[in-house]
């Protein structure tokens, strides 16, 4: 029962506040939202027995995904009321497909629920004595070895990625050079001379 | 009892409302992104209640690998986003004609 109705309250406030995600005016009080969104899914499910992958929610997509949302739209200055010129001209169309795309969705549950897929056999299956994160881990390291070093990679794609987008050289910085300076000997920085009395020196 | 029913009303009206999100906010880049998380979390929400539902551990690995497939792509289009704006001062993509495609 209580079960029930925890289920109940996070998916009534994910879906709420992921109308409110789409619907806000201001985009900082959008990513605020999802935030919220990303909690109650959260919720949903450690409900659902994935522990490990209610935390992960929680340390990626709140601690890093939804932070760089905010910082980008905090540090962008940006007209948001002329962003929003076109919102009621999008919403029928917008409407219409979400419509079309529920019914899709309603329909391909109530097929699934008819019996027409039967899976028989369970690729990994969960077993009661130990914990969820010990079986992931077991599964993880073992046969998803090189799926798990192939997200590693795509992470690191996205790192260098974002890295080599944004960085931008600045002019008229004096920055220091470590090799030129290794580089430099003294008879190249260095003259010896023995200018005559009167004569002057050319530097 | 919640079933796994329950779980697929949940990400149904979630993935709905992320592609309303890309459709009404055509203007707004962030949002579209943000829209494009809730429509991943909404995949990750079916492929754990599946994986609840049948015993089977895949599922929770798989929503591992979206999950990071999501984090990168929120990383690199927030990248461009960015670049996008040093260069036009703006970040409404409807008129987003600069390569002419």
């Amino acid at each position: 029962m209580i079960q029930l109705i925890a289920f109940y309250l996070f998916a009534a406030i994910t879906i709420a506040s992921a109308a409110m995600v789409i619907f806000a005016r201001n985009p900082v009080h959008s990513v605020m939202w999802l935030i919220l969104a990303f909690f109650n899914a959260a919720g949903l499910m450690l409900l659902a027995g994935a522990e490990f992958i209610a935390m992960l929610l929680v340390i990626v997509y709140v601690g890093a995904v939804a932070v760089l949302f905010l910082f980008v739209v905090m540090m962008l200055d940006i007209d948001f009321a002329e962003l929003r010129a076109g919102f009621v001209r999008y919403l029928p169309l917008g409407a219409l497909v979400a419509i079309i795309l529920a019914a899709e969705l309603v329909f391909a549950v109530g097929a699934w629920q008819a019996g027409g897929v039967d899976l028989a056999a369970r690729a990994a299956p969960v077993t009661a004595d130990t914990s969820n994160i010990q079986q992931i881990g077991e599964l993880l390291y073992t046969r998803y070895i090189f799926l798990f070093e192939a997200a590693g990679i795509v992470l690191l794609v996205a790192m260098i990625g974002a890295i080599a987008l944004t960085h931008r050289q600045r002019g008229g910085v004096r920055s220091q050079n470590i090799s030129a300076q290794n580089r430099r000997r003294p008879q190249d920085a260095t003259r010896l001379v023995d200018p005559g009395v009167g004569q002057g020196m050319e530097l | 009892m919640i079933s796994v029913g329950h779980y697929l009303a949940v990400s149904a009206v979630l993935f709905t409302l992320g592609v309303l999100g890309i459709f009404i906010n055509r203007k707004n880049i962030i949002v579209i992104l943000m829209a494009i998380e809730l429509i991943l979390l909404a995949v990750n929400i079916n492929l754990v209640a599946f994986s609840a539902a049948l015993g089977d551990l895949v599922g929770q690995v798989f929503a591992m690998f979206v999950l990071t497939v999501a984090a990168g792509e929120a990383a690199i289009g927030l990248a461009i986003l960015v670049i996008y704006f040093r260069g036009r001062g703006t970040i409404a993509v409807d008129d987003a004609n600069r390569m002419k495609g």
